[in-house]
């Protein structure tokens, strides 16, 4: 391809109309001429290489054509490995591990190669261009603008909502119910009350003796087998779910509750704080103490109770919890104390909730009393 | 019957009148094929984007077939040992179903999940490029919004997309979403018991998040996307300046075939690249996290990147509640202030920035030339604040991770990243403002003296002074005249002046003999002026 090199200035300007039916132009001259009829000037036009077929150009569509090659040799082995590789799960370290890598370098390598061959073709083989086309940034006429706007503004006079007064408010009377009914069964049938019921949500779990024939609900390990006090050893703790049907499962999200035994003097501490405060008095049973595991903050299991120190921690937040002190939180984002449990021991020998949680569960929210 | 011969010469003019017969397009068609697109690998970071978000179509269907959003308790009997025998949901059993006896299935997985990363990185990349060079004045400002729903509805997108397999770390994420809508004062409670159909976690939301997630919110994306990419196409993409460049052009190389050919090898090299991400790094594991149980969580629960900003802000918000004494009482919860106003007010506020920029510029034109960023610097001190804070909030939310890894109180890195939320912004604000007016300077030092040569010279008088390059012409006693600046990269090395020989050939070994000049065709051939002296130390 010749060099092309645009005397004239960057539109066309000046130059002369070319007839396109002319026999001896050829075909980037006609391409040319209708670039200029869409104010875009092709600047420069210019092989990347020297004559035709010269070395150089061949060496580059060698690589090109070997790329697309690989291209295809990659996804035939995508396609072969996909179908012959053991792919099915088995424990232990076995063939099928290597499964997802072949999949991934083969799918990977070929779609690259695709990629960079066609990026080589355009880059490497195609002319070098620089074209520039007018943005047209000139404005439509002040007439045409003012007619323009006059035109919208002419829709309102047309339908004369202005001078009907009485249109105006039919109109908003009458399509709003239209626009609440569209609303409506979406709303209406999303629609929850959270304060619905005797036992209303936010406030109950599912310690509460209530729906449990008024006996007290025992504290469960995950498996449903209930608690003595001599499983959990000084210093241990232990998540606790509500013994009663499903107790254990997401139904009673805001019920898993961690059960600690504290040590002597850490016991002494913990009682004398729970006694001073109205809310948590004679919660505690002996050395064990038992609160909420649901983080007060945005409700993630504060499940990181650290024993020397007796802090509680939630890790999804940070928020720290002092165990010896009402839950009271000491660091982080939590604004409330875990909510405590209070625990007894039935006449069987097991852990039971005295009564379900006195102060509410979980997530704080607005109309928390 | 005489067969007509096919007339090769008269086959363009026929295409052309067949199809402006049908369809009048003879005219538009041309137009389009003949549409000029600036070029600058800057211009690429929105493609990216682009190309991700189609990936994340192909696959995304591909995982429709396969996956079931039932939140119904079963237990499970599938391929993976370790958790035979557990009660999980339907959702959950089918994730790992997909993960584990589809033939393929888990890279389709991981392929989806990366394609989602890079998405989100690539949106970010995108719109930094876009603040920093002044893209999104007039007349783009809608354009900047659109994308800066378009992060939102990714980041919604991504969010919705995560808690699908309701494993434990996708339950724990939607335990903190059902935190946060509690957290909104008056209809909190409300507005979370109606998206979870009651108490959490209830039997609807994965159902819900399904719809979203496949139609809702990727229906939204693509209407985007569609009028994002239909106002650059009509407004026309903006261009750095440089020579021939002005506001009235648009200097680049047609739409067809070059720009349109690197496009679509650029697309395979995206999805190549995901595709070698997708079969070699692991993400989301779901397997290993378990089912969700309200009561289990370990440490190290970090969210994805993107989300994970919003994470570092809950973690660093002071425990500040308000309380309203009336009646019984109400709370406003800490939580409501990063996670309800931070997301509202970081996701709406810079989508009037354009205008907000304007108005205090006084600044009505019309702007199709990019700014680089040293030419505004406030601008660019703004936009090294939004990042500083971002990247503050975002190392936050793994701020457990990195106490663990680098044996620093978790405390004090929650106090860190506080006290850094407040003071480091302004900081940067600072140190960007002082780096673009020193930058500026050097620009216009050069334009005025020309290039420094690094020659230092020894006058009669004994004074020292280095030799300057003028870029530009000299006046009569050699001194240079000033150039303007135009805007765009000011040569500031003498190799950029085409002072530097060939480099010298072999890495270990250097070839006796330099190479020769390397011969580009169109450009004249780089040869030593005659009269050019050799360069030395003066020794």
């Amino acid at each position: 391809m010749t060099v092309v090199k645009e005397p004239h200035g960057a539109h066309g300007a000046g130059t002369e109309p070319v007839d396109v039916n002319d026999p001896r132009l050829s075909r980037f001259d006609i391409v040319r001429e209708g670039a200029r009829r869409d104010d875009i000037e092709i600047v420069t036009y210019e092989s990347q290489f020297q004559g035709t077929n010269s070395k150089a150009e061949k060496r580059v569509v060698r690589n090109i054509a070997f790329l697309f090659l690989l291209s295809g040799a990659a996804a035939l082995v995508f396609l072969v490995f996909y179908i012959i590789w053991p792919w099915e799960f088995e424990l232990g370290h076995t063939d099928s591990d290597y499964f997802t890598p072949i999949l991934g370098i083969s799918l990977g390598v070929s779609l690259l190669a695709l990629g960079f061959a066609i990026l080589a073709w355009a880059k490497k083989l195609l002319p070098h261009e620089v074209s520039i086309q007018d943005r047209h940034n000139t404005p439509s006429s002040d007439d045409d603008r003012l007619i323009t706007g006059q035109t919208i503004a002419y829709l309102g006079d047309e339908l004369g909502v202005q001078r009907r007064p009485l249109l105006k408010g039919a109109i908003g009377l009458g399509l709003a119910p239209l626009g609440l009914v569209a609303a409506a069964p979406l709303i209406g049938g999303l629609i929850e009350n959270p304060h619905k019921g005797d036992e209303p949500m936010m406030f109950h779990t599912g310690f509460d003796p209530v729906p449990n024939e008024g006996k007290p609900v025992r504290l469960t390990r995950e498996d449903g087998t209930s608690i003595r006090p001599e499983d959990v050893s000084v210093g241990g703790q232990i998540t606790v779910f509500p013994g009663i049907p499903h107790g254990a499962t997401n139904q009673y999200a805001d019920s898993p509750t961690l059960l600690i035994h504290l040590r002597a003097d850490d016991a002494a501490a913990a009682r004398a704080k729970g006694n001073a405060d109205a809310i948590n008095k004679d919660s505690m049973w002996e050395n064990y103490i038992a609160y909420s595991k649901i983080c007060t903050h945005a409700g993630c299991p504060a499940s990181l109770y650290e024993q020397q120190t007796n802090r509680l921690l939630c890790p999804c937040h940070q928020s720290q919890f002092m165990i010896t002190d009402n839950a009271r939180p000491i660091f982080g984002p939590a604004s409330r104390r875990l909510p405590q449990l209070p625990i007894e021991v039935d006449a069987e020998g097991f852990f039971v909730a005295a009564s379900d949680y006195k102060e509410t569960i979980g997530p704080d929210f607005w109309e928390r009393p | 019957m005489k067969r007509r011969k096919l007339d090769l010469a008269q086959v363009p003019a026929n295409v052309g009148k067949g199809l402006d017969d049908r369809y009048k397009a003879a005219t538009p068609l041309r137009g389009l094929l003949n549409k000029v697109f600036p070029d600058h690998w800057s211009f690429l970071l929105g493609e990216i984007a682009l190309f991700s978000f189609i990936v994340l179509l192909l696959t995304g269907v591909f995982l429709t077939l396969f996956f079931d959003p039932s939140m119904k308790e079963i237990a499970y009997e599938g391929a993976y040992p370790a958790l035979r025998g557990t009660e999980m949901s339907q959702a959950y059993a089918s994730s790992l179903h997909l993960s584990f006896e589809v033939r393929g299935g888990l890279f389709m997985r991981q392929m989806h999940h990366w394609a989602a990363l890079l998405f989100m990185a690539a949106i970010v990349v995108h719109m930094a490029r876009i603040f920093f060079t002044g893209a999104f004045r007039k007349p783009r400002e809608a354009n900047w919004a659109i994308g800066v729903a378009l992060f939102l509805l990714g980041f919604l997108a991504g969010f919705t997309g995560y808690s699908l397999p309701d494993d434990g770390l996708s339950g724990t994420g939607l335990r903190i979403a059902s935190a946060i809508m509690l957290s909104l004062p008056v209809v909190g409670t409300w507005v979370s018991a109606s998206i979870f159909g009651g108490e959490f976690p209830g039997e609807f939301i994965i159902g819900r998040f399904y719809i979203a997630h496949v139609l809702l919110i990727p229906g939204g994306l693509l209407a985007l996307i569609s009028v994002h990419l239909g106002l650059v196409f009509a407004q026309k993409h903006t261009q750095w300046p440089g020579p021939g460049r002005t506001n009235d052009n648009v200097v680049g190389e047609r739409m067809f075939p070059r720009y349109a050919l690197k496009q679509g090898g650029f697309f395979m090299a995206v999805f190549g690249v995901i595709a070698l991400m997708a079969g070699l790094f692991q993400i989301n594991p779901i397997w290993l996290f378990g089912p969700y149980r309200a009561s289990e969580v370990s440490s190290a629960s970090q969210p994805d990147w993107y989300v994970m900003f919003m994470d570092g802000l809950v973690r660093l918000m002071p425990a500040w509640q308000i309380d309203i004494p009336i009646g019984d009482g109400y709370v406003i919860p800490p939580l409501f202030w990063p996670a309800v106003v931070g997301l509202g007010a970081l996701t709406t506020v810079p989508m009037f920035y354009p205008f907000i920029e304007a108005r205090r510029l006084k600044d009505k034109r019309s702007h199709h030339l990019l700014e680089r960023p040293r030419d505004a610097p406030e601008r660019t001190g703004l936009g090294a604040m939004a990042f500083t804070f971002f990247i503050v909030a975002t190392l936050s939310g793994g701020n457990d991770v990195i106490a663990d890894k680098f044996h620093i109180s978790l405390n004090a890195m929650t106090w860190a990243g506080r006290i850094g939320l407040v003071i480091l912004p302004p900081l940067a604000y600072y140190l960007a403002v002082r780096v673009c007016l020193g930058l500026q300077q050097h620009d216009r030092e050069v334009l005025a003296h020309g290039v420094e040569t690094g020659i230092i010279k020894r006058a009669p008088d004994g004074r020292f002074y280095e030799v300057h390059q003028p870029l530009g012409p000299v006046d009569d006693h050699g001194h240079p005249l000033p150039l303007d600046y135009a805007g765009w990269v000011v040569p500031k090395k003498m190799n950029r002046l085409g002072a530097l020989a060939p480099a010298v050939k072999g890495f270990f070994y250097p070839v006796e003999k330099p190479a020769e000049a390397p011969v580009s065709p169109g450009m004249p051939p780089v040869t030593a002026r005659e009269e050019r002296e050799e360069i030395t130390s003066g020794r």
